[in-house]
């Protein structure tokens, strides 16, 4: 599989260097440990808000750094959680006296990366709220399991506790409302072809011409279910049903609806699933306020789509109108 | 039987050399129920853990397995990163100052590193995990101080999770479809045995 690289080793830190070039207006980037900082960090007296994951998702998560979303990323291996160096360092970086607020994905590596990294700040005298996003309906949440993954909601609690740290807002409130915006969102994924990891050469899984994965996750890894291939409206509806009925939302609900392309899928297409998860909303009674559509939480080069929903009350449809200005994400301004 | 820190500096490398050559082996089992890279950051990780090694000898085994320990969460990230870290960590905690091992008390020690995998973790036998391979081998080693026993326990250990469905970690998203494919982390760790083997005197 051929891939604009160098050297498999170089992947993640050549890209962060393009990145410090491009963006050097918005973010920096430091070495050794490696993390994304806001340009004007750090921001006395506001609460900083730190995620952080494997890289191969971008623009998630260095790409939401910036006034009114991150302070600080933390950019681990190709699909591989960071390690609690990275985290203490961008969170000391970005402190701002008022604690720090950590947004984890729920996957074993970034919760036990995190926690260390908690610890070490705990130690050191910063406060530190963790969220845990888990909202993924395609894993069922039992004892058998790792629990849910973390997705799509992920970016919209990034954007959403961004504004109201930006407004002031205390830690404990701050984590209050990310596991509040954890709680009423829900999300799903499918996938029409493999992804490529350029570190490791991989393939996550092989497809025939007429299959798709069905509810995968965002790291290449193989899917709930492999299911025969079929129209774009059909394969919405198989995502939309089971997000909307999990929560469950009922109708009147206002919901913001993020219809994210997995990285190979173009704009062409996914508008075409856009339509179609509006068109099932509207069946359902709710009321879409807000939109997203468009690569926000990729997976490298797959081929696929996932749709979040998320019920969007008043106070948090202020908070996702608010300011913004990061990489991926601007308006407001 | 003597483990000293020569012989674990051996353990080191031996782990690093085997790492080197089966790392694409490793990542094609972690891409059948996982992300694909389980060989990639433990290789990684211990070709710094030998470059580390190779600038300064630490004074005892507690202060060469506590230094492995951290260069292991610091560079490997993912689960494993923390979870083999923790291993290396605590068996150091538990060999203190002592300048030698006999083989059991080696396993007594790594006893202490499994117990932490399992508080960090919350996983146990059969969740087809690392454990799964390291809990029958290091139980072999602290109660026989066979570690040619120990070693086979560790292969055994592999084995048995392939018919096993995943409970934690990233196989457990696939449900059933984790049946019939060993698990990578109780590949490495069997691989950690097959290497104290080699360096045993």
């Amino acid at each position: 599989m051929k891939a604009l690289i160098n050297d498999p080793e170089a992947v993640v830190s050549e890209s962060l260097a393009g990145m410090a070039l491009a963006h050097g207006d918005l973010l920096r980037v430091h070495t050794d440990p490696s993390y994304v900082l806001r340009q004007d960090a750090p921001i006395s007296g506001k609460v900083a808000i730190i995620s952080g994951g494997g890289s191969g998702h971008e623009p998630m998560h260095a790409g939401f750094v910036g006034l009114g979303m991150l302070d600080a990323a933390c950019p681990g291996a190709v699909f591989t959680s960071p390690t609690p160096d990275q985290i203490v360092a961008a969170s000391l970086a970005a402190h701002g006296g008022a604690g720090v607020l950590h947004l984890v994905k729920n996957y074993t590596g970034d919760v036990l990366n995190f926690q260390m990294a908690a610890e070490i700040l705990q130690d050191q005298g910063v406060a530190v709220e963790q969220v845990l996003i888990d909202d993924d309906v395609a894993v069922q949440d039992s004892l058998y399991t790792a629990g849910r993954r973390g997705v799509g909601a992920t970016v919209l609690a990034e954007k959403i506790c961004g504004a109201a740290a930006a407004e002031g807002m205390a830690l404990a409130d701050l984590a209050a409302l990310g596991k509040r915006i954890n709680g009423q969102a829900r999300s799903m994924g499918l996938a029409l072809g493999p992804c490529h990891n350029p570190s490791t050469g991989q393939e996550g899984f092989q497809l025939g011409e007429q299959e798709i994965e069905f509810g995968v996750g965002i790291h290449g890894e193989p899917g709930r279910e492999r299911l025969a291939m079929a129209p774009a409206d059909t394969l919405t509806r198989m995502l939309m049903e089971p997000i909307l009925n999990d929560l469950p939302f009922h109708p009147g609900d206002p919901v913001l609806l993020f219809v994210d392309a997995l990285g190979a899928t173009p704009l062409l297409e996914l508008y075409i699933v856009y339509r179609a998860a509006e068109a099932v909303a509207r069946e359902y009674g709710l009321h879409v306020q807000r939109r997203l559509v468009g690569p926000y939480m990729t997976s490298l080069d797959m081929a696929g789509v996932a749709i979040t929903v998320l019920r969007l009350e008043a106070d948090l449809q202020r908070w996702w109108d608010a300011p913004v200005c990061t990489v991926a994400l601007r308006w407001g301004l | 039987m003597n483990y000293d820190t020569e012989t674990l500096m051996a353990w080191m490398r031996c782990i690093q050399e085997r790492l080197a050559q089966e790392r694409a082996e490793l990542d094609h089992l972690d891409a059948e129920i996982g992300d694909g890279d389980h060989g990639s950051n433990l290789s990684r990780g211990f070709a710094k853990v030998a470059e580390k090694l190779g600038e300064r000898v630490p004074e005892s085994p507690g202060a060469l397995l506590k230094e492995v320990a951290m260069t292991l969460i610091g560079t490997v990230g993912g689960a494993s990163g923390p979870l083999y870290g923790t291993f290396f960590l605590e068996t150091a905690k538990a060999m203190g100052a002592s300048a030698a091992f006999s083989a059991a008390e080696l396993g007594r020690c790594l006893t202490s590193g499994v117990a932490g995998i399992q508080r960090l973790g919350k996983a146990n036998a059969g969740d087809k995990t690392m454990l799964d391979a390291l809990i029958p081998a290091v139980d072999v080693l602290a109660s026989q101080g066979d570690v040619a026993a120990a070693a086979q326990s560790a292969q055994d250990g592999r084995a048995a999770t392939i018919p096993l469905q995943a409970r934690k970690g990233r196989a457990s998203y696939l449900g059933v479809r984790s049946i019939g494919h060993a698990d990578p982390g109780a590949a490495s760790a069997a691989l950690l045995f097959a290497c104290l083997v080699k360096v045993a005197r």
